[in-house]
């Protein structure tokens, strides 16, 4: 959404680092402002209208933002290619089908009651899949998470009480009525969707960077690295490569419910790994471990198709040749991933002997040389 | 509440499972040689690569179409299968066997080409890998989906089943013995063909210690091109197999799940193990069709997901531990 351009990277981004809080403050606030008017502005050449509604297309952006961040918690933070993603999305829109939709037997909960119950279940479904599996490492983690993704999928065809593909209408929404006096939050606006999704953005972007700041954080990035060294150093792998991966989860659970309230529609067929390798695709194009990396991958997934309807078909096609590209050229994606945490190492060093150290800014992926699977 | 209706949503019937147990044992080995022959794709090149060829699935799905158009070539059509004589019918399936197994290794050797060697000449990490082989198989998903569509072709048979004799009960087609008598066959001959032959131990050696191997005048860039060739190749007699069985196999999708399964099947046995794929594929078309009858068919690619996740929590390593590296006394 706000992205700098790749070029000029490195040196917007020491620019950013070398503004003072308020300075930053001053920058972020019109951009911020700025995204949050799309909707109602409905830009000329970015407009993705007459093919699609422009506000239903901003609101499926944010949603893919909002899934990437969260994938980059796991694959980007802590370096745990998860290939399930999808069967955590997909558990937090059942969550909210379940407890609010008219077809589900269950009590009814209120929308808002509902997202936090969903993320709690989701959570739980993070541990659960994640204490067993979290011992495997690499590309066996990956097969194990797709694994996942998929019995969640087959659960949902199998289950009865989940319903298949007739699947569960009239989920619910938050509470508001417009001017009309119909419900805010339907399923033809997406300004009213898009602006939550945007403020759970912002929120989700606060927390998981105040994570990253943290002993957590630290720890994801040790794991990351290499593993086997952290983990000597006296870091519990274990522990924190759970932490990524139930917030992770939290994350996928939420966007979930919220996408499963502006569809008011959930039922099986969407939930499929091909899905999971699209959310996937957007952390890896961004540059995994960069959260606004991972935003704009996710703004180049969802939006690239529904502006370009032509190719619309193409898009995986297209996101494949992508990958391939991108790994071959530029395996850390269009923006890598920062060491934030070598800043402070780097500002003693500048004081001991008043100049700077060349630091490599390239780690995500590119580190883990032979991490074994066993 | 769900708790009140589970009998009705999952059943757990013992009394199937006995009164089906021979069927689903033919019918398991059946699935299960297919399997394996797919499998030895994947641990051949992960014993050489240590790398998880996600876009295997592809390779033999590309086989499967190959199958389908030498038959639609030859000017058959879907709908009732033909009266052939026997030798035309082996000619035909012969030329079906070729052509697909050209097209699967084709195709092996240009995705490795395409897509892998460039990622080994800059000495990428795993994980890069990985990613560029699940956007390769992305693509070759995709080239099949927008030149056929969504739908899968239609079934052209050239063999009818037909039952050669009883086992307990249960009838075994010839179609069974084929694919079963086939593919042992053919994973007779890699394994023969990587123990004892020059080029196996080339294979061997790549996989054991690469570096060495090269030293000691190796050419590990033929090598690695020879393993994604005869992977290919394998991928592709499973391809015409796997079309005898279920000729309506050919779908964009339809390697993704089978893929899935054969990688099961391969870590199940030992991955990087050759005799272990052969293993894990049988166990693993046994395990699924016993649980098919057990808990009903709808849960049989649920039996297999799961059997991969208990198998890589509790035995990364298989059943055989994985082998083509160990040096062999």
């Amino acid at each position: 959404m706000t992205t700098p351009n790749t070029a000029s990277r490195r040196s917007l981004g020491e620019w950013w680092s070398n503004l003072s809080r308020p300075q930053q403050w001053l920058v972020l606030i019109p951009v911020v402002a700025l995204v949050y008017l799309l909707p109602v502005l409905n830009p000329p050449i970015i407009s993705t209208e007459p093919g699609f509604d422009f506000q239903i297309a901003m609101f499926e952006v944010a949603r893919y933002a909002l899934v990437a961040i969260g994938l980059n918690v796991v694959v980007g933070q802590a370096g745990l290619l998860d290939l399930g993603y999808i069967g955590f999305f997909a558990i937090g829109a059942y969550v909210a089908a379940l407890f609010t939709s008219p077809d589900s037997p269950l009590q009814k909960l209120p929308f808002l009651a509902v997202i936090p119950l969903a993320m709690a279940i989701t959570m739980v479904f993070g541990i659960i899949l994640g204490t067993p599996t979290l011992r495997l490492r690499g590309d066996y983690l990956a097969i194990v998470t797709l694994g996942f993704g998929e019995i969640v999928r087959l659960v949902a065809d199998n289950v009865d009480p989940l319903r298949g593909q007739s699947g569960f209408q009239g989920v619910g929404h938050p509470p508001g009525t417009n001017d009309e006096g119909g419900a805010l939050f339907n399923n033809t606006d997406g300004t009213p969707w898009y602006w939550l999704t945007v403020t759970v953005i912002i929120a989700v972007l606060f927390l998981v960077g105040n994570l990253e700041r943290s002993r957590v954080g630290r720890a994801w990035i040790a794991i990351r690295d290499d593993e086997d060294a952290a983990s000597i150093m006296g870091v519990n792998t274990f522990k924190f490569k759970i932490w990524a991966f139930v917030i992770g989860a939290a994350i996928g659970g939420l966007s979930g419910a919220l996408y499963a309230g502006q569809i008011g529609f959930v039922n099986n067929q969407k939930f499929d790994v091909v899905t999971s390798m699209l959310f996937l695709a957007a952390v890896i194009l961004g540059g995994s471990g960069n959260k606004v990396g991972v935003i704009l991958g996710a703004v180049v997934v969802a939006y690239v198709p529904l502006r370009f309807l032509v190719i619309a078909e193409y898009k995986f096609l297209i996101f494949g040749v992508a990958l391939i590209v991108l790994m071959i050229f530029r395996p850390q994606g269009l923006l890598g991933a920062r060491q934030r945490l070598l800043t402070y190492g780097r500002l003693a060093y500048q004081r001991l002997l008043g100049k700077g150290e060349q630091v490599s800014s390239d780690t995500a992926l590119v580190t883990e040389k032979n991490g074994g699977a066993r | 509440m769900f708790l009140a209706q589970e009998d009705s949503w999952i059943k757990f019937d013992l009394g199937a499972l006995g009164d089906q147990f021979w069927n689903s044992t033919v019918e398991g080995l059946s699935q299960g040689s297919i399997y394996a022959l797919v499998a030895l794709g994947y641990t051949l090149v992960y014993g050489v690569l240590k790398l998880i060829n996600f876009a295997h699935s592809e390779v033999f799905i590309y086989g499967a179409y190959a199958t389908w158009f030498v038959f639609y070539g030859l000017g058959f059509r879907p709908g009732a299968t033909p009266d052939l004589p026997v030798m035309e019918l082996i000619g035909f399936v012969l030329l079906a066997l070729v052509a697909a197994m050209a097209v699967s290794g084709g195709t092996a050797v240009a995705l490795e080409r395409v897509a892998y060697r460039p990622l080994r000449k800059k000495g990428a990490p795993r994980l890069v890998f990985l990613i560029t082989a699940i956007g390769a198989s992305f693509v070759l998903q995709q080239l099949i989906f927008i030149w056929r569509g969504g739908n899968a072709e239609q079934a052209i048979r050239l063999l009818r089943p037909q039952e050669v004799f009883e086992l307990f009960g249960a009838s075994v087609t010839n179609i069974t013995i084929i694919i079963v008598v086939a593919s042992i066959l053919m994973m007779v001959g890699i394994d023969m063909f990587v123990n004892r032959s020059r080029l196996g131990r080339g294979i061997r050696a790549v996989a054991q210690d690469p570096d060495t191997a090269t030293l000691m005048g190796v050419n590990k860039e033929r090598v690695i091109v020879l393993t994604f060739l005869i992977g290919g190749l394998l991928a592709g007699a499973a391809a015409l197999l796997y079309m005898m069985k279920n000729p309506q196999g050919a779908s964009y999708q339809g390697g993704f799940l089978l893929g899935i399964k054969a990688f099961t099947a391969a870590v199940l046995g030992g991955i990087g193990n050759l005799r272990g794929a052969l293993l894990g594929g049988l166990l693993l078309g046994l395990a699924e069709n016993y649980g098919q009858s057990l808990f009903g068919g709808e849960w049989r690619d649920v039996v297999a997901f799961v059997l991969l996740v208990l198998i890589l929590m509790f035995r990364p390593t298989g059943i055989l531990g994985e082998s083509l590296g160990k040096a062999r006394v």
